[in-house]
């Protein structure tokens, strides 16, 4: 009975044990619970602190970057600019580097010939192709009777033109002026006393004769700055040459009548 | 190196003409005085592409074309007529008998360059 007793006893200080090892287990996942929670709540405000930090790094490099964008935008819009620039005078320079070729080409051969013949042929290329004129007169000036009688013709017939007068109408007044003619336009029908344009062929202040131009080709619809280059070397280029290959031609002749002379004077004399 | 023949019979033209092809990479130039003159010397060097006024003495540009698109050693070189001949019928005429580009002078050297570079690619 005793036994019996001391087993309940045992047996009830067990459970109370028991009990007690139970509560205190609760208590332990009580606070497991709370902790974890906690270390959730950590974690979560760890993480949002990160992330803010995070936010604010990406937002600083995203005004940095938009800066770059926008320097590199103004650099961009600077070079497209400049690109604009060197096109254009790129441009200009092959424009000029064409018309000095022209200038060049003209010239070079206006003085490539000594003979009279040879310069006018070259003074009429010259206003053909690269002025582009269609129908044109070269007058040279007679010092005897102060007259402009032409000599060479496109587009029309130089049998048919009529000796002018200096002073008289356009061509004579260019011609006594030393001035250069322009019209507006290049009238329907050309008319010999009224040309498109007139240009006096001068040495210094000295007229020699007169280029009047009545119509340009069909293709040729105005005149660039580069005619305006040719008309004022023709003024001076063209007179020379023409001058200088007149009197070369006079001069042979003088000299090969000279030479016959002198053969003559040589032969032995007939008896 | 491509060779440009330039059949011109002024020399004014010719030499303005030339220095426009000098100045494309490599060209070189070889000069003709007419259509006669351009047969010549296409049955003695290799042309690229000619360029040939239409009003010429001896032989025309019109006949030079015709001449070369019948001949089988030189029809497909490429032809660029430059002549002072405006009209759109000259123009047509010079097509259809196998010229491959017509320009009107006073010539532009610049559309002159592009068209010759146009026909060496």
């Amino acid at each position: 009975m005793e036994k019996e007793t001391g087993i309940l006893k045992k047996a009830e200080e067990f459970l109370q044990i028991f009990k007690k090892g139970e509560e205190f287990t609760k208590d332990l996942i009580k606070e497991n619970e709370r902790l974890r929670f906690r270390i959730a709540q950590l974690e979560e405000a760890i993480r949002n602190t990160g992330n803010e930090e995070k936010i604010q790094l990406y937002e600083e490099r995203i005004k940095i970057l938009d800066r770059e964008i926008n320097s590199l935008t103004e650099r961009y819009r600077k070079v497209e600019e400049e690109n604009k620039d060197f096109v254009s005078k790129y441009l200009e320079v092959e424009t000029e580097n064409n018309n000095l070729a022209n200038l060049y080409v003209a010239s070079y051969q206006l003085h490539s010939t000594l003979d009279f013949n040879e310069v006018l042929r070259i003074v009429m290329e010259i206003i053909i192709n690269l002025i582009g004129a269609e129908q044109f007169t070269i007058f040279l000036m007679d010092e005897k009777t102060n007259e402009l009688v032409p000599v060479a013709a496109e587009g029309l017939s130089l049998g048919e033109l009529p000796k002018l007068k200096l002073g008289e109408g356009t061509i004579g007044g260019v011609a006594k002026e030393g001035v250069s003619y322009f019209a507006e336009n290049p009238g329907e029908n050309p008319d010999i006393a009224k040309p498109f344009v007139c240009i006096p062929l001068k040495i210094k202040e000295h007229v020699i004769g007169v280029i009047s131009i009545y119509s340009l080709f069909t293709q040729k619809k105005a005149f660039s700055n580069i005619d305006y280059e040719l008309f004022g070397l023709l003024a001076g280029h063209a007179a020379t040459a023409i001058f200088s290959s007149k009197l070369y031609t006079q001069s042979e002749r003088k000299l090969t009548t000279i030479q016959s002379f002198l053969d003559l004077l040589k032969e032995k004399p007939k008896r | 190196m491509p060779n440009i023949l330039v059949v011109e019979d002024s020399p004014t033209m010719r030499q303005l003409i030339g220095f426009a092809i000098k100045r494309i990479a490599d060209a070189k130039v070889i000069e003709a005085t007419d259509g006669v003159d351009a047969l010549k010397k296409l049955s003695t060097q290799k042309v690229d592409v000619i360029l040939a006024d239409i009003n010429m003495p001896i032989m025309d540009g019109l006949k030079l074309v015709s001449l070369v698109r019948n001949n089988p050693s030189y029809k497909s070189i490429p032809i660029i007529m430059i002549t002072t001949e405006g009209a759109e019928e000259d123009k047509k005429k010079a097509l259809a008998i196998g010229a491959n580009a017509y320009l009107t002078k006073p010539i532009q050297t610049q559309e002159l360059m592009k068209l010759v570079s146009s026909f060496l690619t």
